[in-house]
């Protein structure tokens, strides 16, 4: 494909009754990238990516996957994209090899050649083991592995991953980072959506945030970082310890003015390049003779993202967000150094 | 690994042929129907039961003119009631395949939605086969007879499977249509009860009251049950057999672009 874009969508928009679940999409992804969608639940990221794999019209805009037309051109595009949706679509009453094995068939390949691509798969997603029971016997996991294996059957140019590390233990999410590294490496171009902004972090090239039906940024990790900050460095006073003294001593170190939260006894300060921060930030607390209970350096978290782009929280975000993000601030009642929300 | 997942990336598949892949997922539904307990027990022990109870617990009280034996005159009709019942299952797979997230991946393969209902359908035809096979077997082995030569049983056995195909059509849009399994297993025993307690399955039309002769006279079922008679116990066949496939070919004609056209809509949620 060249330097052609392997996904580009304008102006995608889509209702479902009252609901407008997109809003004028417009996104761009170069062939061989990983593009990172990023969004509460709700947000459109599903409605995104079943448009793009021609499984939903849109209402108004246009997308090409592939170069080719997602509407006009529908059958030709399933023929380029492999998808793997938010819930396992395997068949639980067919092997794990009987599963792979009938997508092969369906992409049109032999019999023999059709087992052969299963057995790669199964061996490449670690399941060779499992291969010949039921997919029914498997953990949430092991289905995950092997929707994403379907997804990979005919190798597809254009690969879709609609959230793909939801319900796979750490392990196995390292194991598909990995494997994305590699798809990435022959070629392939990926959509993933993920509410999770380490994921996008450590895998995308590119990053879109979307937010009711729109997107709200985007740009490489690293821009959008920037624009929110970079990392965050946490401190814990011991208990009953004033936190304004320890935010005053750091206050220099930060990209912005810290965050107390004097009841919770806490100060959030924002960094740049945060590990080389640590040594300097344990060197002021020794000189000032301040001590902490904790200290962490935490990535900013979706909810981060939105507090920063939005103003204002995400919907949905209960689960996505660790709940010690900078609204660490808000409860205070005493108004936050220099910001206030 | 990394070869074997690198060649030929960008060299797009080939489609298979729409009747391969109607063969593909077909052969998946039948490996479903045996390893599904659910399934295999509808599809063995259910026509069985009808076959046998209907026989004993009826068989004493029902006389039909010029008929000496009432399983001779029940099987027939007992075939399109255990065909109608089996048909929901149809419904409840296809259901079931849009709330799993099957329908999503089959429809995002570069295949034909034609060949992912039309192995629906054919899988379903293949345990119609089975389950007419079985009740045969049994009402043999407890009296029953073809009396108009095998042509017209073989005959008669085609007739049922196709009354099948049409009411596993009439499901499918059910089941894409309700898009919950359990809906769609009531929604398709509904009109299988009503209407073969309505036609003359069980018992003749004659001893009906005349309200309900009226309407027993033009049921589906009825017409569908009365060609079935005709080839197995003998007698006029052409009208019979050419009114129910009128009524089959018109069911096929209104439920299958339907089924079609609600599919390519469908997705999971």
């Amino acid at each position: 494909m060249g330097d052609q874009p392997a996904i580009v969508a304008e102006g995608l928009s889509k209702r479902f009754g009252p609901v407008r679940a997109l809003d004028g999409i417009d996104l761009q992804q170069r062939a061989g990238t990983v593009l990172g969608m990023l969004g509460p639940n709700g947000a459109g990221k599903t409605t995104t990516v079943r448009i793009l794999t021609t499984l939903l019209a849109p209402d108004g805009g246009r997308a090409r996957v592939a170069r080719l037309d997602v509407v006009a051109q529908a059958a030709a595009v399933r023929r380029l994209i492999g998808l793997s949706g938010q819930y396992a679509a395997v068949d639980p009453y067919l092997t794990g090899r009987e599963n792979l094995a009938m997508i092969g068939r369906l992409y049109g390949l032999g019999r023999r050649a059709a087992r052969r691509r299963a057995g790669e798969l199964l061996e490449r997603f670690d399941l060779a083991q499992a291969a010949d029971r039921m997919a029914r016997t498997y953990s949430g996991g092991m289905r995950r592995r092997l929707d994403v294996a379907a997804s990979l059957v005919a190798q597809p140019p254009v690969l879709f991953l609609d959230e793909p590390t939801t319900g796979l233990d750490p392990h196995g999410r390292i194991a598909l980072w990995e494997l994305l590294g590699e798809l990435t490496g022959h070629g392939t171009s990926v959509l993933l959506t993920t509410q999770y902004m380490e994921e996008a972090d450590r895998l995308a090239d590119a990053i879109v945030v979307i937010d009711h039906g729109r997107v709200i940024a985007s740009g490489t990790p690293g821009e959008l970082k920037t624009r929110i900050g970079g990392d965050r460095l946490e401190l814990q006073t011991l208990p009953g310890a004033d936190p304004w003294p320890l935010a005053q001593a750091l206050a220099a170190l930060g990209t912005g003015p810290p965050v107390v939260d004097a009841r919770a006894g806490r100060v959030v300060l924002p960094v740049t390049n945060g590990p080389e921060f640590l040594a300097e930030v344990a060197g002021r607390l020794a000189t000032s003779g301040l001590r902490v209970a904790d200290l962490a350096l935490r990535r900013p978290s979706l909810e981060d993202v939105f507090l920063t782009l939005t103003g204002q929280p995400g919907d949905g975000l209960a689960h996505a967000a660790d709940g010690t993000g900078p609204s660490a601030g808000a409860g205070s009642p005493e108004p936050a150094l220099g910001r206030t929300r | 690994m990394s070869t074997a997942l690198a060649d030929n990336l960008g060299q797009p598949a080939f489609p298979g042929s729409v009747l391969a892949n109607t063969g593909t997922i077909t052969a998946r539904n039948l490996r479903r129907l045996a390893r599904v307990p659910t399934q295999m027990a509808l599809a063995t022990i259910q026509p069985i039961l009808l076959v046998v109870l209907f026989t004993y617990a009826f068989g004493g009280a029902i006389h039909v003119p010029g008929v000496t034996h009432y399983i001779d005159y029940l099987l027939p009709g007992v075939f399109v009631l255990a065909i109608g019942f089996g048909a929901s299952q149809t419904g409840v797979a296809v259901a079931e395949d849009l709330a799993s997230g099957m329908i999503d991946r089959f429809r995002s393969l570069p295949i034909t939605s034609g060949s992912v209902l039309a192995g629906r359908v054919a899988a379903d035809a293949v345990r119609n086969l089975l389950v007419v096979g079985l009740m045969i077997a049994v009402g043999s082995a407890i009296g029953f007879r073809f009396h108009a030569g095998p042509a017209a049983a073989l005959a008669a056995v085609g007739l049922a499977v196709a009354a099948g195909i049409a009411f596993s059509c009439l499901n499918l849009l059910l089941g894409i249509a309700v898009r919950d399994a359990e809906t769609a297993g009531l929604a398709g025993l509904f009109p299988v009860i009503i209407f073969t307690f309505t036609s003359s399955t069980l018992v003749p039309v004659a001893t009906m009251p005349g309200w309900l002769q009226a309407f027993a006279n033009i049921n589906p079922i009825t017409v569908m049950v009365g060609a079935l008679r005709a080839l197995c116990l003998g007698g006029p066949t052409a009208r019979p057999v050419t009114e129910a496939l009128a009524w089959i070919g018109g069911l096929l004609l209104v439920t299958v672009p339907l089924a079609i056209s609600r599919y390519r809509h469908a997705i999971s949620t």
